[in-house]
């Protein structure tokens, strides 16, 4: 049904044409060469390394060429856990944050005057240190010999049993570590919210007021499709970011996740590279890879999702 | 449906926080707009238009006043259930729907009994689209469309639900001026054809005049005058509204009325009866001037053009209070203008005198002097 009215512009021709390419091309070298040299070749490198069986690092030899590190990867228990902990994190902090940073935008956006001060409060956790925030969240969550915590004797308070959220049973780890990245995630997205709320125009909503349109259908058939393209952005980062999280468990649970059962790929990777039992770069390689193939094919969904829907 | 606005004022805080003074964007309005007629809202940019219109829509609460649709009093209404239909200067429709969609979403807001079942909307938007001719481009999305076809869908979405009261503001200021001499009629047309009492708001003086059954003549906030536009350009009530309506625009000298006569300098160009002596501010309309060889008043002679069926003649006078004087005259008259003056006898009809301090006008008989009366 859609007409292709306006999208058959004739493409301007590159005038002087092999000049201007060259021109270009001499321009782009400083920076073709910088990436190629730190992002094109470890990539290389590493897809190599995810190949190379039995490669020592000292001696810098390998056995053979296969798909043995991939399979050895796949069966590792602490690589799966990694897998399903970084799954978890994703399905609940990305909807999560991207929710509440939106609810929380709507609320900033309708008390106009207090719209500034709100968003230098809100913006807080964002330029603050990651391991400091950890920090508080030890004091909010950490049971040690003489206290149980806020949060356990504010359950206490309420009748509840306490829990141990940072040595505990896994659920409540895994509470912890998504309430903490939706914590520090939410203020960027708030912030990202909040302006695009306040770029649709009055107009839209006047328009709509006039013809009788109650308030949850200005929100859903209005704002929301106005600011479509910023909760795709965000829902499109916050996958990556989520995919990539590890810093915020070893904020919270310290380094030695695979113990705690809440390591993430990227601590996967890291632990194979340098932790206790590390020294295994093909793994690392073959983890990271993979890791790769994930948040592409997530990516590549997303935005097929988001091209379709956000259309203007 | 009839609107009546009664005492209607509405003021805005001052955005200088320091001086506590308030700007009156609408002051004292009283007027009555009646059932089934198209009523030109006029003004400089600023005046108020707006404000007014936001008051009768409901987008904006008065600080004081009544606003009545037919008897019903709806000044606490908010817009949503005041049943008006509002084309916005930019037209603001929605970018992420279709012309189709657009034109729905008014319907589809439709509560209770006054719910339509889906062939209902359909036919209905259809209707619409059908009554501002853009049927076939109802799968389109707004930035598909020139500057007039979404006009033309605004007028349709607000045109849709048919509202009690049709309001535009500003409609066609973006559009270039060939186009918008065409949907200027084409909006009188829909206007004729679905009979809404409409209010229709711009600064373009002509195009109020040309489509308007009744004008709303505004300046900062006051209403100056109203009436039907050729009575209002005839019979000014004072000289704002005399400078503000015509192309071009009337033309304004000081006189003086002494001894029953109106004079311009030292010459005489009209009797006066019922106006005391002493200055006054004369405005000429550019048609009051028929040029004749010894005429009553001479100016010096700047330029002739020709323009088609009509010359005017662009001429000087020392007491000339705009920068140039612009008569309009029939062609066939022209041929005796040449040379570094030019002399005129003036239509009594189309000159009006004002005070010279308060510019309301002097209403006062004025005949041609009886000196060349006779010859
Ligand atoms: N929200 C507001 N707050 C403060 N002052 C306002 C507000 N809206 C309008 N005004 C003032 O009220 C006056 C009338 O404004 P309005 O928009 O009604 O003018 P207008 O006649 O529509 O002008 P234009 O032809 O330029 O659209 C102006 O002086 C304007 O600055
Ligand atoms: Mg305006």
């Amino acid at each position: 049904m859609k007409t292709a009215y306006g999208r058959s512009l004739p493409r301007r021709k590159a005038r002087p044409g092999h000049k201007r390419g060259l021109k270009a091309w001499l321009y782009l070298l400083p920076a073709i060469l910088f990436l190629g040299f730190f992002m094109v070749y470890p990539l290389v490198d590493v897809l190599i390394y995810s190949f190379e069986e039995g490669y020592n690092s000292a001696s810098q030899t390998f056995l053979g060429v296969g798909t043995y590190n991939y399979s050895y990867v796949l069966h590792d228990p602490y690589f799966l856990q990694a897998v399903k902990n970084t799954f978890v994190l994703v399905i609940i902090t990305v909807p999560v944050s991207t929710g509440l940073a939106l609810l929380i935008s709507l609320g900033l956006n309708s008390i106009k005057k207090l719209k500034e001060l709100y968003q230098t409060v809100y913006f807080l956790p964002y330029v603050t240190n990651t391991l400091a925030v950890g920090l508080v969240f030890m004091i909010l969550f950490k049971k040690t010999p003489y206290t149980d915590g806020m949060v356990n004797l504010l359950i206490g308070l309420f009748g509840g049993k306490s829990v141990d959220f940072i040595d505990g049973p896994h659920w409540a780890k895994m509470f912890v570590l998504c309430f903490y990245t939706v914590w520090v995630v939410l203020p960027f997205k708030i912030l990202i919210l909040t302006s695009a709320l306040a770029s649709v125009k009055q107009d839209y909503y006047n328009a709509a007021k006039v013809d009788g349109t109650g308030k949850w259908r200005i929100f859903t058939r209005i704002t929301l499709p106005m600011i479509s393209p910023m909760i795709f952005y965000l829902v499109i980062t916050g996958f990556i970011g989520a995919f990539k999280a590890y810093s915020d468990a070893v904020a919270l649970f310290g380094t030695n996740l695979n113990a705690a059962g809440m390591n993430t790929i990227v601590g996967y990777v890291y632990d194979m590279l340098y932790g206790d039992s590390g020294g295994f770069p093909s793994y690392a390689s073959a983890a990271a890879l993979i890791l790769f193939a994930i948040v592409f094919t997530i990516t590549v969904i997303n935005l097929a999702i988001s091209r379709r829907r956000a259309i203007y | 449906m009839k609107v009546t606005l009664r005492e209607l004022t509405k003021e805005f805080p001052s955005r200088n926080k320091k001086s506590k003074e308030k700007v009156v964007a609408v002051n004292n309005f009283t007027f009555e707009i009646p059932d089934g007629k198209l009523v030109g809202l006029l003004g400089p940019s600023g005046c108020g238009k707006s404000t007014t219109l936001n008051l009768i829509s409901g987008l904006e609460k008065p600080t004081r006043g009544r606003v009545f649709f037919g008897e019903e009093d709806v000044t606490d209404l908010p817009p949503e259930v005041r049943g008006v239909g509002l084309v916005f200067q930019n037209y603001a429709l929605y970018p992420h729907m279709t012309v189709l969609q657009n034109i729905l979403f008014p319907l589809q807001n439709l509560k209770g009994d006054k719910k339509l079942t889906k062939e209902q909307m359909l036919q209905k938007a259809n209707e619409a689209a059908k009554l501002v001719q853009i049927g076939e481009l109802l799968e389109r999305r707004p930035s598909e469309l020139s500057g007039g076809q979404q006009q033309r869908v605004a007028i349709a979405r607000a045109l849709v639900k048919m509202p009690r009261i049709l309001l535009l503001d500003e409609p066609l200021s973006n559009l270039d001026a060939r186009l918008r001499l065409q949907t200027r009629e084409e909006l009188r047309r829909i206007q004729r054809e679905t009979g809404i009492t409409t209010v229709f708001v711009t600064h373009d003086q002509e195009e109020a005049m040309s489509i308007s059954d009744m004008i709303v003549v505004m300046r900062s906030g006051v209403l100056e005058q109203l009436g039907l536009p050729q009575d209002v350009y005839d019979d000014p009530e004072n000289l704002f509204v005399a400078k503000f309506l015509g192309t071009p625009p009337i033309n304004v000298f000081a006189g003086e009325v002494k001894n029953g006569g109106l004079y311009i300098g030292k010459q005489r160009v009209l009797s006066v009866r019922g106006a005391g002596d002493g200055s006054v501010t004369v405005g000429i309309r550019p048609e009051g001037f028929i040029p004749r060889e010894g005429g009553a008043l001479t100016c010096g002679l700047t330029a002739v053009e020709v323009m088609g069926r009509d010359t005017s003649v662009v001429c000087t006078h020392p007491n000339s209070l705009n920068s140039g004087i612009r008569a309009i005259i029939s062609s066939e008259s022209r041929h005796g203008v040449g040379g570094d003056t030019v002399s005129f006898d003036l239509k009594p009809s189309k000159v009006h005198l004002f005070g010279v301090v308060n510019e309301n006008r002097i209403r006062a008989e004025l005949t041609p002097p009886e000196s060349e009366a006779g010859a």
